[in-house]
């Protein structure tokens, strides 16, 4: 089960994803590409073992981390993946009547794990950018570390750790980064709500512990 | 008898001083910042010194954090260009872009070429305000006040041009999607090449004041250095990674806008210390004011905004005289644009590195993730294995010319 199965707008995959393909074999378990931008699925399990290869292969040479974040698809289990051409057909189709999603024709998918974890690489050698997505369970948000490849990792899983509660196994150094410690909940995900606010000082007086105003 | 009593005062501070490094095992630990009159940014740095060498540190961000990618998901696409204002603020226009043409990406829109070239004008100019700011605040930091004036002078005189531009001079929001806030002023082009001329007067004069000046060499020659591979494993983009000798440009390497069809060049350094990235950031100033110039030569005609009802807001004539475009516009304020499902990254080459978005669009008018991948986030992470093992006093010039801007690390 993949965020991609009917391959939406372009058919051939570009040279890129051709080498990466070659590459990676069966550990890449769907592929897409979206105005330009290339992106495989990879499971969990193999993250480490995609990013090593994906970094030391001569022909992809991806020796630069630029992102970590992940996407909390809460109820929206196909992860937006509508091809275009059924967009396009539901827009005529409407002719821009204000439309939520319920009016969209989707395509018949089983669940697929809440969280995704996306990177985004970029080789300084040959210019060109590649995005991972693994799907993360809620039940266990949990997924291999990928600093021992990219040192730069360390932060940026800091971050979706603190932001989105995914714990990175293997991380040198998990713990928040923006927020603090005794902070609960995790922020970015669909279910915090905005107006849950939480003190900005913890170690300040009960006055600043009060919520402050709703919004 | 003065001499006698300053003799037994460094008789009694010395033991004093050196007395960490007389204990060993036991080092000093320190917190330097978050706000430190020595740095222009809010981080707090815990060290570990062993007399005044840096042993360990643990570089803690996030005093700014407010929330930027929450925010965004509860705002409709156009109105999330305000809060990238205040990411990088003091190169606001560079943000607004990044965001402006990742969402431009999303709903597969070109932009006319005049606003190509207004935007090329724009983010140079914002560019150039960061250099000067970043530099000049490197040169108070390190005691030498008067080039730091200058170089806000000169600061003051591109806030002109982007007064005359978008009526504001700290926050522009001046980038639209599919176009921009307002066109060119009337005479805009004469104005700026004098105002122009009056910032590299004095960004020479601040040149002058600093490339070969001894103290300033002592303390950014050989300090802070790391090399390319480390800094490109790290993720550091910019004029930090291009003063190592990587010439890592998307303005060259991945052109967006016209800059393909200018003439530029990317300067690299060799050594990667903290006086490469200032000579890095000193001949960018240079190369942007000859691109501004360039581009308000060649400055096309015609609109500025992309003729596409699904995103750009109709004129104001056509919204007060015809009821379909009146329509349009309500729907537009009301629900925003719908772009198709899908994400998209799309970054630019921002005042410190690469400033990109990773938008995710479920077809609504909002979008369902906005990330901001930030170039000094990235780059203070290089901080630490930049001043571990280095003298205390090297922090301060390694900290300025990273150039960590709060608002964009910990949004």
């Amino acid at each position: 089960m993949t965020d991609n199965s009917p391959a939406n707008g372009d058919a051939a995959p570009s040279p890129l994803m051709s080498q990466v393909l070659a590459r990676l074999g069966e550990l890449v378990t769907g592929h897409r590409a979206f105005r330009g931008d290339d992106t495989i699925d990879v499971a969990r399990e193999n993250i480490l073992r995609v990013a090593e290869l994906l970094r030391d292969s001569p022909e992809l040479a991806f020796d630069m981390l630029i992102d970590v974040t992940a996407v909390d698809y809460l109820g929206q289990p196909d992860g937006f993946s509508t091809p275009s051409t059924v967009w396009d057909r539901n827009l005529q189709a409407h002719k821009r009547i204000p439309m939520s999603r319920h009016h969209l024709v989707l395509p018949e998918r089983g669940p697929l794990p809440r969280f995704a974890v996306v990177y985004h690489m970029l080789s300084t050698k040959f210019i060109h950018r590649l995005r991972i997505k693994c799907r993360v369970p809620e039940n266990d948000p949990t997924i291999a570390s990928v600093t021992p490849v990219w040192s730069g990792a360390n932060w940026l899983e800091r971050e979706t750790y603190d932001l989105y509660g995914i714990r990175f196994v293997g991380h040198p150094d998990l713990r928040r980064i923006y927020l603090y410690e005794q902070f609960v909940g995790h922020p970015l995900r669909k279910d915090y709500q905005k107006r849950d606010n939480q003190p900005i000082d913890p170690h300040a007086g009960p006055a600043a512990k009060e919520p402050r105003r709703p919004n | 008898m003065p001499d006698q009593p300053l003799k037994n005062l460094v008789a009694r501070t010395r033991p004093s001083v050196l007395e960490p490094s007389a204990v060993p095992g036991v080092p000093m630990r320190l917190q330097f910042g978050p706000s430190h009159p020595a740095t222009h940014g809010t981080v707090r740095i815990e060290l570990e010194l062993e007399g005044e060498h840096v042993v360990n540190a643990d570089v803690q961000v996030g005093y700014l954090h407010r929330g930027f990618e929450k925010e965004c998901e509860t705002g409709h696409y156009y109105q999330n260009i305000p809060y990238t204002d205040r990411l990088n603020y003091s190169s606001p226009i560079l943000c607004n872009l990044a965001y402006c043409m990742a969402v431009e990406k999303l709903f597969d829109i070109k932009v006319p070429p005049r606003c190509e070239y207004v935007r090329v004008v724009s983010g140079e100019l914002s560019r150039m305000a960061d250099h000067v700011l970043g530099v000049g605040a490197a040169c108070l930091e390190l005691a030498a006040m008067t080039p730091f004036l200058y170089l806000l002078e000169a600061r003051d005189l591109i806030w002109d041009l982007l007064d005359a531009l978008c009526g504001s001079r700290v926050t522009t929001n001046y980038i639209r999607i599919g176009g921009l806030s307002a066109n060119l002023p009337e005479g805009f082009g004469p104005f700026c090449v004098e105002k122009l001329d009056g910032v590299m007067k004095l960004i020479s004069d601040a040149d002058r004041m600093l490339t070969e000046n001894a103290v300033f060499r002592e303390r950014v020659e050989g300090t802070g250095q790391l090399s390319a591979d480390q800094l490109i494993a790290i993720g550091v983009t910019g004029p930090l990674l291009r003063a190592a000798g990587v010439p890592l440009d998307l303005r060259r390497v991945q052109p967006y806008l016209v800059y393909d069809q200018l003439d530029f060049a990317v300067p690299v350094g060799q050594h990667g210390d903290n006086y490469d990235r200032y000579l890095v950031r000193m001949e960018e100033l240079r190369q942007s004011n000859s691109m501004i110039r360039q581009c308000l030569e060649k400055m096309p005609g015609g609109p500025v905004d992309v003729d596409d009802p699904r995103i750009r807001w109709p004129g104001k004539n056509r919204v007060f005289n015809r009821m379909e475009e009146l329509i349009d516009q309500f729907k537009l304020v009301t629900e925003g644009g719908l772009p198709p499902p899908g994400e998209v990254y799309f970054a630019v080459e921002g005042g410190n590195g690469e400033i990109g978005f990773y938008i995710v669009s479920d077809g609504t008018g909002k979008p369902y993730k906005c990330r901001c991948r930030a170039p000094s986030f990235s780059n203070t992470q290089a901080l630490a294995p930049m001043i571990i093992g280095r003298q205390l006093a090297d922090i301060v010039p390694t900290f300025d010319m990273i150039n960590m801007i709060g608002g964009e690390c910990d949004r």
